[in-house]
């Protein structure tokens, strides 16, 4: 059974079915690129993957632990969802950082609304916020962000605010981390500074799916591709076979021709 | 009657006039809270009643409303609440109209929340519905995410109309006057009535200026220490 497994995802809004039964397979370490047009289900998909939906059907399980049966009866209670969500980390497409908070604020926040659920958060108080505080500095010196941990993000550029949005993301040590199309909202100068934090993730083994537009970022970094076209998984297999002259999807040729050209 | 008098008369009333400020202030400022989130229920018919009861108060002239305040309990449950109130505080403890500036609180209170509802829910609806994710994403509850993010954006968003309506209510005040309150307007007019001089009624803007001015800076301080994020 691989890491990270998702089977027979459905999910509609009103009439509309945006995924039609997606198979999703990944490995410890291995970045997945989700490629395809506008209107695919890449961002549901995502969406799914952070439990920010919950599909109408299907199974999703991580480490050989069975995450979601859409199929069981019961609903999931809100303090399950975050337990789940807590599992998966999301990057934004317009970073979200939370405009009142400086760079350090928006890392710390969410770790320390956390560690009140600790038993011994009253007695150590002090102790788990210094904690936290180191982890948060050592994650914006690897994104090269530790020189604005006093800033506030209207200070900073969107390929800062991105870096930071990842930092943000690391801080809950998700086992998956995942990307909505984080360079869309970028000028093209401001991509390689997110694309670098990327190709550093995926170089530490960091588990990463990532939603993108940029294929020559895709074809370099993942190991794997899933094509999505019209709510159905088009392709899903190895990038370079994705990407190579003998790919078995024709729509996939035309799609990453389209793009390339 | 000398113009130190006049003042002194006059500032009687004006204390009156910014107790009803004052109090219609802490109270409508948190009731409009629950109006504003059940106006944004998913559960239709509150929805439907909040909306209809803001319809409702900010359909009908404020002094409407406190002239129904003032009267209904005496004509639907043949018990005149207000005056009553009004001549037991009297005979008791000396205080004067505190009935009747019972029913004007009452009024403004239920007023003000409805017009400061709608300020919260637009604030709120406002904020981006990225930033609610992105909270979810990071494991927070709904309550942490209210207190923690979206409320303080709200408030930053909130401010400038809030301002105008806290100005505007300082002068509402004077409506208080339809069910003889003693508040400023109502003290000058007495002086005309009693002693026949009109130039007090002029006066008392001078009053109101003052205390608006004082505000406008208040409020503006409170804006521009809001301004070092943006959002």
């Amino acid at each position: 059974m691989a890491f990270f497994e998702m089977r027979g995802i459905r999910k509609s809004f009103g009439r509309t079915e945006v995924l039609k039964g997606v198979d999703l397979t990944l490995d410890r370490g291995q970045t997945l690129a989700i490629i395809g047009s506008s209107g695919s289900g890449k961002t549901t998909m995502l969406r799914c993957i952070n439990f920010l939906e919950v599909p109408d059907q299907g199974t999703i399980s991580l480490g050989g632990e069975q995450l979601l049966d859409a199929g069981a009866a019961k609903k999931l209670s809100e303090k399950e969802l975050r337990a789940l969500r807590l599992r998966f980390g999301l990057v934004f497409q317009n970073f979200n950082l939370f405009p009142q908070y400086t760079v350090l604020g928006n890392l710390c926040l969410a770790p320390q609304m956390i560690a009140r659920d600790r038993p011994d958060f009253k007695k150590n108080k002090k102790q788990i916020y210094k904690e936290i505080e180191e982890k948060a500095y050592t994650l914006l010196e690897k994104v090269g962000m530790s020189e604005k941990a006093q800033s506030y993000p209207c200070q900073l550029s969107g390929g800062q605010q991105q870096r930071v949005a990842i930092a943000r993301a690391l801080a809950l040590s998700p086992d998956i981390l995942c990307f909505d199309e984080p360079t869309s909202a970028l000028d093209p100068e401001l991509t390689v500074e997110v694309l670098n934090v990327l190709r550093a993730l995926a170089k530490e083994n960091m588990t990463m799916i990532v939603v993108t537009h940029e294929m020559a970022f895709a074809e370099e970094v993942a190991d794997r591709i899933l094509f999505l076209d019209k709510g159905v998984a088009e392709f899903d297999g190895d990038a370079k076979v994705a990407f190579g002259g003998e790919c078995p999807s024709q729509r996939l040729r035309d799609f990453v021709g389209s793009i390339r050209k | 009657m000398s113009f130190w008098n006049v003042t002194l008369f006059l500032l009687n009333g004006f204390k009156i006039s910014c107790l009803i400020f004052l109090v219609t202030l802490l109270l409508g400022i948190p009731l409009g809270l629950p109006i504003a989130f059940c106006s944004m229920s998913r559960f239709k018919p509150l929805k439907i009643l909040s909306k209809v009861f803001v319809w409702i108060i900010r359909g009908i002239p404020l002094m409407l409303q406190i002239f129904i305040i003032y009267y209904v309990p005496g004509l639907v449950f043949h018990y005149q609440l207000f005056a009553n109130v009004d001549k037991y505080l009297l005979i008791h403890y000396g205080i004067e109209d505190a009935g009747r500036i019972l029913a004007v609180l009452i009024a403004f209170a239920i007023n003000y929340a409805c017009y400061f509802s709608e300020i919260y829910r637009g604030g709120i609806e406002s904020v981006p519905r990225g930033q609610y994710e992105a909270g979810q994403v990071l494991g927070m509850t709904k309550g942490q995410i209210f207190f923690r993010i979206t409320l303080m954006q709200v408030i930053k968003r909130i401010v400038p109309p809030m301002s105008n309506e806290i100005i505007t209510l300082i002068k509402d005040t004077a409506l208080a006057n339809c069910i003889m309150v003693a508040e400023i307007i109502k003290q000058a007019n007495t002086l005309a009535a009693t002693k026949a001089l009109i130039w007090p009624l002029f006066y008392t803007g001078a009053f109101y200026l003052l205390f608006v001015g004082v505000l406008t800076i208040l409020l503006g301080r409170l804006e521009k220490k809001l301004s070092y994020f943006s959002a």
